[in-house]
């Protein structure tokens, strides 16, 4: 039997998966010995949509923007002559492809199911090795033990502080409680990261059982999953997920036949990017507004419903049934000293490959920006990585060497957060950058901390200014100033990281904030109000500005060079864009 | 409207049934398109939950909208990969366009533009929704060009 499997995750739908699919589903019925197949995301995201041909021999091949149009020569050539079409192929298991290097540095610990196996059918999760872990946990290990495996592999949470998953769950299988939950936190706010929707769609059970191990350790029976409503995708495959782990009686009272019994409650999330932090989360599940609240005690002793819960990431959870069956030793063995395991980063913005990659802790920024998502776009200049979302910070392109581990991403300002990496180019402007942050968490923070609702409002302001070219040498003082205010008065981490995307750009790309202010220049021609538009000589006068300028601020006769009248110029850039010649100068 | 009696504080065996609030807020915009005032008296009425304490609620989360939408909700992400990719000139495209300002509906009923902070398909930035189905890649041109589809009745 020739499997086709087709990627239908959210990103290869928004590239036209669906029909790809429905398309080959049509033209495989008259072909006897083809399955067609749906799976999650491979993590390519650039390359979507996706089609993998698995031949009778296991061969793996993996096509790139597979459009309808290209189904039949992939159909013909491949499944029926046996000949792979090799200007489209990206990967193969023997090494061959145009993308090779993208998955081959990769070591999939989280993802391993991820565009692999139907997501939408238990058995091929079952035949993956899945639950496995799960029954050899229930058929003799005791809590106890499962908790040490845990805080032995060295696992951190993944959602963004970095704490020991295995310490967690001590606190609250030790804290005294009639009852006691265990919550999957979902609500993958930062913008940049995408690995929780991925895993959700791709390979749902591996979350599951991981929560079902953590309600074993624990000593809990109830897990709510909390997941963003803005992923009806991921919505919808849990859904299904959890009623057949229901069928299967792998959810439910006793688990397979132990004393040990477990019920999941999918929680749609309402649109709080605060609602990421333990306590407003808590809030939110119990239906009131998602404000954090002061810590200890930690939810380990008292969250849910005034029960002791554990709070774990999505990432987080899918780790645990790998490591229960791989053992704690193998999973230390990757990463560094205290950043233990792999880590899956989303990869986006000027980047040439973006999509997920998940390497071992400890690989450079360099190694992944280049060697494995291939470097910049249109051959541009690399600028920075932000890391971290709003919570985070802009690292210079002078730090490539850096170490991707907890400790070194805190040292450079920027934390390393759920790991989301938005490169960028020599086109971002930083000051805008940090506008762009300051203008989320501005509006994103829940009101309850005077220093996060004022302040973040009036640091803003401020950035606002300077890229409207009405900044104050004063401001860059005064920014400092508040952004250690409102790091040391916030209650909550939205509050005190707030301000990193702000201290991280002054650290590295001070120079710009200067030039802005001083010069009234956005070096990087990003800031509107910022530039001037000129015509130089190459102008041929063609006209072709004169008619796009909506101002009518352009004048000048056929074949003559063209001006631009300052006053009434409104710096909309049609100009720019219209002319053939790149006679129009910005500056 | 039946459905709200299942969720009774006291003949339920936890504390936490007062978390049923955000899903029955949610249904009910999902059946009415927003919330509606009747809804939110009708939804207090039968769980005893105070109206200030859902309204509360209603006006924290950014799901939630107090004024009817169009037919179609358009949502363009502002997320960091999306803004780093042009999504202000995508807006501001599908603004002219449209003729309506984000946060408002068309003349005609038809489309409701709002942001939305990452719909996670960041290595396809700048993304943008309309209702269930995202599009990725996108330019102002050609963000306008699957409106203009949409508008003529065909699949873009």
């Amino acid at each position: 039997m020739t499997r086709l499997t087709v990627g239908l995750g959210t990103c290869g739908i928004a590239a036209g998966a669906e029909e790809t699919f429905r398309s080959l589903e049509a033209k495989a019925a008259g072909r006897p010995g083809l399955q067609v197949v749906r799976t999650g995301c491979i993590g390519m995201c650039y390359q979507e949509p996706l089609v993998e041909v698995r031949t009778r021999d296991g061969a793996r091949h993996l096509y790139g923007r597979v459009t309808p149009d290209r189904l039949d020569r992939v159909l013909d050539e491949h499944v029926g002559q046996g000949r792979p079409v090799a200007e489209w192929l990206v990967w193969t298991d023997r090494g061959g492809g145009s993308d090779q290097a993208f998955l081959a540095r990769q070591h999939r610990i989280v993802l391993r199911n991820c565009g692999t196996i139907d997501p939408e059918s238990i058995d091929e999760y079952l035949a993956a090795g899945g639950y496995e872990a799960l029954e050899r946990v229930l058929a003799g290990i005791e809590p106890d033990a499962l908790i040490a495996t845990i805080t032995e592999s060295g696992l951190r949470g993944r959602g963004g502080a970095g704490f020991s998953t295995g310490v967690k769950w001590r606190y609250a299988r030790q804290a005294p409680g009639e009852r006691k939950f265990i919550v999957c936190n979902a609500d993958e706010g930062d913008p940049g990261a995408f690995m929780d929707r991925s895993v959700l769609e791709s390979d749902p059970h591996s979350v599951l059982e991981g929560m079902i191990l953590a309600g074993y350790a624990v000593g809990a029976d109830h897990g709510y999953i909390y997941v963003r409503a803005e992923y009806p995708k991921a919505i919808e495959r849990l859904t299904i997920a959890i009623r057949q782990a229901e069928e299967r009686g792998l959810l439910g009272g006793s688990i397979l036949g132990s004393r040990h019994s477990f019920h999941v409650t999918l929680k749609e999330g309402a649109g709080a990017f605060v609602c990421g932090e333990e306590t407003a989360l808590i809030a939110s599940i119990e239906g009131r507004r998602g404000m954090p609240r002061v810590r200890p005690p930690f939810p380990a002793v008292k969250g849910l419903w005034g029960a002791p819960t554990s709070i774990n990431n999505v990432e987080t959870l899918a780790n645990i049934p790998w490591i229960v069956l791989n053992g704690a030793r193998a999973f230390a063995a990757l990463g560094t000293e205290k950043s233990k395991g792999t880590k899956v980063f989303a990869m986006a913005g000027r980047i040439r490959h973006g999509g997920l990659v998940e390497v071992p802790m400890g690989i450079t920024i360099r190694e992944i920006v280049h060697d494995i998502c291939g470097g910049i776009r249109d051959g541009r200049k690399f600028k920075a990585v932000q890391m971290g979302g709003p919570s985070g910070g802009c690292i210079s392109s002078e730090l490539e060497a850096t170490l991707i581990d907890y400790e070194s991403i805190t040292r450079t300002g920027a934390i390393m957060g759920s790991g989301g990496l938005v490169v960028m180019d020599d086109t971002t402007c930083m000051v805008d950058v940090a506008r762009f942050f300051l203008e989320f968490t501005q509006r994103e923070s829940c009101g309850k901390c005077t220093f996060c609702r004022l302040g973040t409002k009036r640091m803003l302001e401020i950035l606002t200014r300077i890229t409207e070219g009405d900044g104050k040498e004063s401001d860059i003082p005064l920014l400092e100033e508040l952004a250690e205010r409102v790091r040391q008065s916030s209650l909550c981490g939205l509050g005190q990281t707030a301000p990193n995307p702000v201290l991280t750009t002054l650290k590295y790309f001070r120079s710009e904030y200067e030039a802005h202010i001083v010069n009234r220049k956005c070096p990087a021609h990003h800031c509107q109000k910022l530039l001037t538009y000129t015509i130089t000589d190459d102008c041929s006068g063609c006209m072709l500005c004169l008619k796009a300028c909506p101002a009518h601020a352009i004048s000048g006769e056929r074949k003559k060079v063209h001006v631009i009248d300052q006053a009434l110029c409104t710096v909309c850039g049609e100009c720019y864009k219209v002319c053939n010649l790149g006679a129009v100068h910005r500056e | 409207m039946q459905q709200h009696r299942r969720y009774d504080l006291r003949n339920h065996h936890y504390e936490g049934e007062e978390g049923a609030l955000i899903p029955l807020l949610q249904r009910a915009q999902q059946e009415d398109g927003y919330l509606r005032r009747e809804r939110l008296v009708e939804i207090h009425r039968r769980t005893g939950i105070p109206l200030a304490h859902i309204y509360g609620v209603a006006t924290f989360y950014a799901q939630f909208r107090l004024k009817p939408v169009g037919k179609h909700l358009l949502r363009v992400c502002h997320g960091t990969a999306c803004h780093v990719s042009g999504a202000v000139e995508l807006s501001q495209a599908i603004e002219k366009h449209l003729g309506a300002p984000t946060g408002e509906t068309t003349a005609d009923g038809q489309y409701s533009i709002e942001t939305v902070s990452c719909l996670g398909c960041c290595s396809l930035a700048p993304v943008m929704m309309i209702d269930q189905a995202t599009y990725g890649n996108l330019s102002p041109t050609n963000a306008v060009k699957v409106l203009k589809k949409r508008q003529k009745g065909e699949r873009p």
